[in-house]
């Protein structure tokens, strides 16, 4: 038997007695007799020793590839050692949520610094303490633009697939009525988002790079979309924004991101981190902790969590979100990971993902039956048409120990970051050769 | 103490990537970004200085008690963080092909089978991220469940008025309008008024229990039997679990559905808001509208994910946190069938001893066993001192202790309520005890040293008015 119970047995019933009872059953009177549950059908408990050795077993049963090309919303970036050292800290990873300010000032200002790091990056106003991941963070911001009159959301159809689920799952119930806007070269075609933004439409959303890697037109989209006063919700990757346009010099409302690339393992996704910023007049609407700075009675500088009149310990069922746990020690890691990389290094890695991704294209296309399926400028992953069936190469790629790109249709979606070293690239390339 | 970005010297980085080995991509000027990037620049030392110094000013489990009510506040072992770091947990891809992840399935699964039987469910899916997120995910299975049966007249989710605050807006997010049903003289859900906020415009119920005020529903098959004559379906919020698992199960209450707090009930850390994990549970005949995917295990030991015949889609990308239950797994098998028992029973036990110490002192509204919890009223305290729930929990504070929840339940006045948790001694208990009753004293004594408190933290009260009226919500640059 384990477990993490201070109380010895005869503690236990000294402490017992006190209130007049004998046994721990006494406790449980006000449960009727015929709901209580005779026996619990689960193993014995283990020793700490056979705990570890059983789950290190199904660890080792994991395939950990050395060689990853595979992005698709999860992507494999260096992790500093300080990054974890940080981030395992005892006080950060068991306190709760900083309701008591005067005993929460670390966790506190971490967030603060985080929204400030944020807001940086993506050039808006405001951010959130985080919410859940990327693609929840896209459906909030959908609620967030939804207005009485503007029940329309138009949305690129070359957003990651799964985050279009999520959205479509999350919207079902709200009165959003989500209208495709169709591609041309696998980014929006602005004709066909001119034909259907009108003033019924309350925002537009759309991914850069999209889920092909796309850099798409998001200044262009967002003055198409601001004639008709709908708001624009740009969906990035953040390593990008170190190097591309941030939201608001695409003139965008909000801006959502998966915040794993910042410092998050892979970790079998999740968790993860959902990343909002939005412009100021849209403060008030974001969902989730907001930190703000202030003083305490001494005048010393101070951090509270602030504007709680949105939240539902205060609002209940007119809350804007009824978010409560967020991603808090994932918002950190990310602050971290920002402060650890600084501004150059953000670069290098953006510059060094996306110059690899470049290098491993050009050397694709030398193979026959491997051409990028549109010709506008990618990030980091791009489509290529495969001469044979994608998955019957990846599954050969497999056993030489390379995660090969992701499987769409007929095409594969290559990835690259800064763990890719040309060597690696050229194997890849070689090996390709070699199998088909 | 300084900002990040009051720490930053221009240049002063770490070097951490090596340059680009390859042809240096040029983007189009239009595409390109513009505007300064001002992240910190800052030398390892400083940044691993930087992050001791807030780490001193959070108070975590390890720094002291913390009976924070309806949270869980429960020491997290460290054998589960070892374990969620192994890299064949952490390096994996959630798109890498099923054959080379069979042991996360496996993850997945046997905590599956596990939770089923501890919830008495009978499927279960990890996408949700929090215990609100669980909410929302269980909701939208009743109204997937209803719809199905194009029974759409079901509009309204009934809520005890001692719910807690996720419970009104989840059912909101969901499409359903909530109905408030009061409490009766003894903290239940009062029967009658159910009876009478019933109808073919009810879609569910969802509750609670033990509820928020630490107390078991005696009540509780009638209630869940007056839902489902009514056509409605009966969802559990697992806040407060960790009073009753092994003992009994949500599934034998009458409940249809349910979520899991991971990060309070099952002993994961809560990382300063997050991340949790938020399970959903469902008996059979909603499983088929549960996210997608589900994992399942074939007849040869193989593992697979399979797409529910009318999934609801998903909340979430992937598979939830799939960390965070790794570290539930390892613990649920660390303390297995009896220590789960011993868990829930002792945690109860806690409670009680505590509340039995301070209930001379303080008032207690509803004086009976407790669960996990138990709230206190300082109404009658406040109206002869003056003295406050958010006094009292400040002057606590200056004694090492994280307060109790303060001003929950909304039912009761001047509200604290506190939670103890298994993990924590007799000893424990009793100086943590001693300090409240002091507080009381001081209370009659001096209470303007309380409504001042507390006096030894790093700051003192913040102005939370100015915060929100005049919100600062990041670092300004000078140069601005």
């Amino acid at each position: 038997m384990s477990g993490y119970v201070v109380n010895t047995p005869s503690e236990q019933k000294e402490m017992l007695q006190t209130m007049g009872m004998e046994s721990l059953d006494d406790l449980y009177v006000s449960v009727p007799e015929e709901a209580r549950l005779k026996e619990l059908h689960i193993p014995e408990g283990k020793s700490e020793f056979e705990v570890s050795r059983d789950m290190q077993s199904k660890a080792d049963k994991n395939m950990v590839y050395k060689h990853i090309f595979r992005g698709a919303g999860a992507y494999n970036h260096y992790i500093h050692a300080i990054v974890k050292s940080i981030t395992s800290k005892e006080e950060f990873l068991t306190a709760y949520t900083p309701y008591q300010a005067e005993i929460s000032q670390g966790v506190l200002q971490s967030i603060f610094e985080y929204q400030t790091q944020m807001c940086e990056l993506t050039g808006l106003d405001v951010s959130n303490a985080s919410v859940y991941d990327g693609a929840v963070a896209a459906a909030e911001a959908i609620f967030m633009v939804q207005e009485r009159k503007r029940s329309d959301v138009l949305i690129a159809d070359t957003i990651n697939p799964q985050i279009r689920t999520v959205i479509e799952t999350y919207c079902e119930s709200r009165n959003v009525n989500l209208i495709t806007v169709k591609s041309n070269q696998l980014s929006m075609n602005l004709d066909d988002l001119k034909e259907k933004l009108n003033d019924t439409v309350a925002g537009v959303l759309v991914q850069s790079p999209n889920f092909y890697g796309i850099i798409e037109d998001v200044p262009a989209i967002s003055a198409l979309a601001h004639e008709h006063k709908a708001k624009v919700i740009m969906h990035t990757n953040p390593i990008a924004l170190a190097v591309l346009k941030n939201a608001r010099e695409c003139n965008a409302d909000i801006c959502v991101a998966e915040g794993q690339p910042l410092g998050l393992p892979l970790g079998y996704g999740g968790p993860y981190l959902g990343i909002m910023t939005a412009t100021k007049d849209m403060m008030r609407k974001l969902p989730g902790r907001i930190v703000g700075e202030t003083t305490d009675h001494n005048g010393n500088r101070a951090y509270v969590l602030t504007l709680q009149a949105r939240e539902q310990h205060i609002r209940r069922e007119k809350a804007s979100s009824n978010i409560c746990s967020n991603e808090a020690l994932c918002a950190m890691t990310a602050s971290v990971y920002c402060a650890a990389v600084g501004p150059k290094g953000l670069k290098q890695v953006a510059c060094n993902s996306a110059s690899n991704a470049h290098y491993l294209a050009s050397e694709l296309k030398k193979i026959e039956g491997f051409e990028l399926v549109s010709d506008k400028e990618f990030f980091n992953e791009f489509l290529m048409t495969c001469p044979v069936n994608p998955n019957t190469l990846i599954k050969k790629l497999s056993l030489r120990g390379i995660l090969g790109g992701l499987p769409v249709g007929d095409n594969i979606l290559w990835c690259c970051t800064e763990m890719n070293t040309k060597q690696e690239m050229d194997q890849l390339v070689n090996t390709i050769k070699e199998v088909l | 103490m300084k900002l990040l970005f009051e720490r930053s010297k221009t240049d002063r980085a770490m070097n951490l990537i090596p340059p680009c080995e390859v042809e240096c991509v040029s983007f189009d000027d239009s595409l390109l970004r513009k505007e300064p990037l001002r992240l910190p620049e800052i030398s390892e030392t400083d940044l691993s200085r930087h992050y001791k110094e807030l780490a001193k000013q959070t108070h975590g489990v390890n720094d002291g008690f913390y009976p924070l009510g309806s949270c869980t506040m429960k020491y997290n072992p460290k054998i589960d963080e070892e374990i969620a770091s192994l890299s064949g947990f952490t390096g994996i891809h959630p798109l890498q092909p099923e054959e080379s992840v069979q042991g996360a399935l496996e993850v997945l699964y046997e905590t599956k089978q596990l939770l089923d039987e501890i919830t008495g469910m009978d499927d279960m899916t990890f996408q949700p991220a929090a215990g609100a997120h669980g909410e929302y995910t269980g909701l939208l299975l009743i109204r997937k469940y209803h719809q199905s049966r194009n029974d759409t007249e079901r509009v309204n989710i009934i809520v005890p008025d001692s719910a807690h605050g996720t419970n009104p807006a989840s059912a909101v997010m969901a499409g359903f309008k909530v109905i408030n049903v009061p409490s009766n003289p003894q903290g239940g859900v009062d029967l009658d008024e159910l009876r009478k906020a019933v109808g073919p415009d009810t879609a569910g119920l969802m509750l609670t229990n033990p509820n928020t005020l630490g107390l078991f529903d005696p009540n509780i098959l009638e209630i869940t039997k007056i839902i489902h004559e009514a056509g409605g379906l009966c969802y559990y919020d697992g806040a407060n679990l960790n009073a009753i698992m092994g003992r009994v199960r949500p599934g034998d209450m009458g409940f249809d559905c349910v979520h899991l707090n991971l990060h309070k009930t099952f002993g994961t850390p809560h990382g300063g808001g997050g991340p949790g994990s938020g399970p959903v549970g469902c008996k059979a005949f909603l499983k088929d509208f549960l996210p997608s995917p589900i994992v399942m295990k074939k007849e040869d030991g193989t593992y697979f994910f399979k797409t529910p015949e009318k999934t609801m889609g998903q909340v979430r990308s992937f598979y939830g946190n799939f960390l965070v239950v790794v570290k539930a797994l390892t613990y649920i098998k660390s303390l297995g069938r009896e220590g789960i028992i011993e868990a829930s029973s002792n945690a109860v036990l806690n409670a009680n001893y505590l509340m039995n110490r301070l209930k001379e002192y303080y008032d207690l509204p509803y004086d009976e066993i407790c669960m996990h919890e138990f709230v206190l009223s300082l109404e009658k305290l406040k109206h002869e001192t003056g003295v406050s729930a958010m006094d009292i929990a400040k002057g606590s504070l200056d004694y090492g202790i994280h307060p109790p929840t303060m001003y929950f339940p909304l039912i009761v006045h001047e509200a604290l309520m506190f939670e103890p948790t298994e993990t924590e001694s007799r000893e424990t208990l009793d100086e943590a005890a001693e300090i409240f009753i002091k507080l009381r004293k001081m209370a009659d004594e001096d209470p303007e040293y309380l409504h001042q408190a507390p006096h030894n933290c790093m700051i003192g009260r913040p102005d939370e008015v100015t915060a929100a009226r005049k919100p600062v919500l990041r670092y300004s640059f000078e140069n601005e």
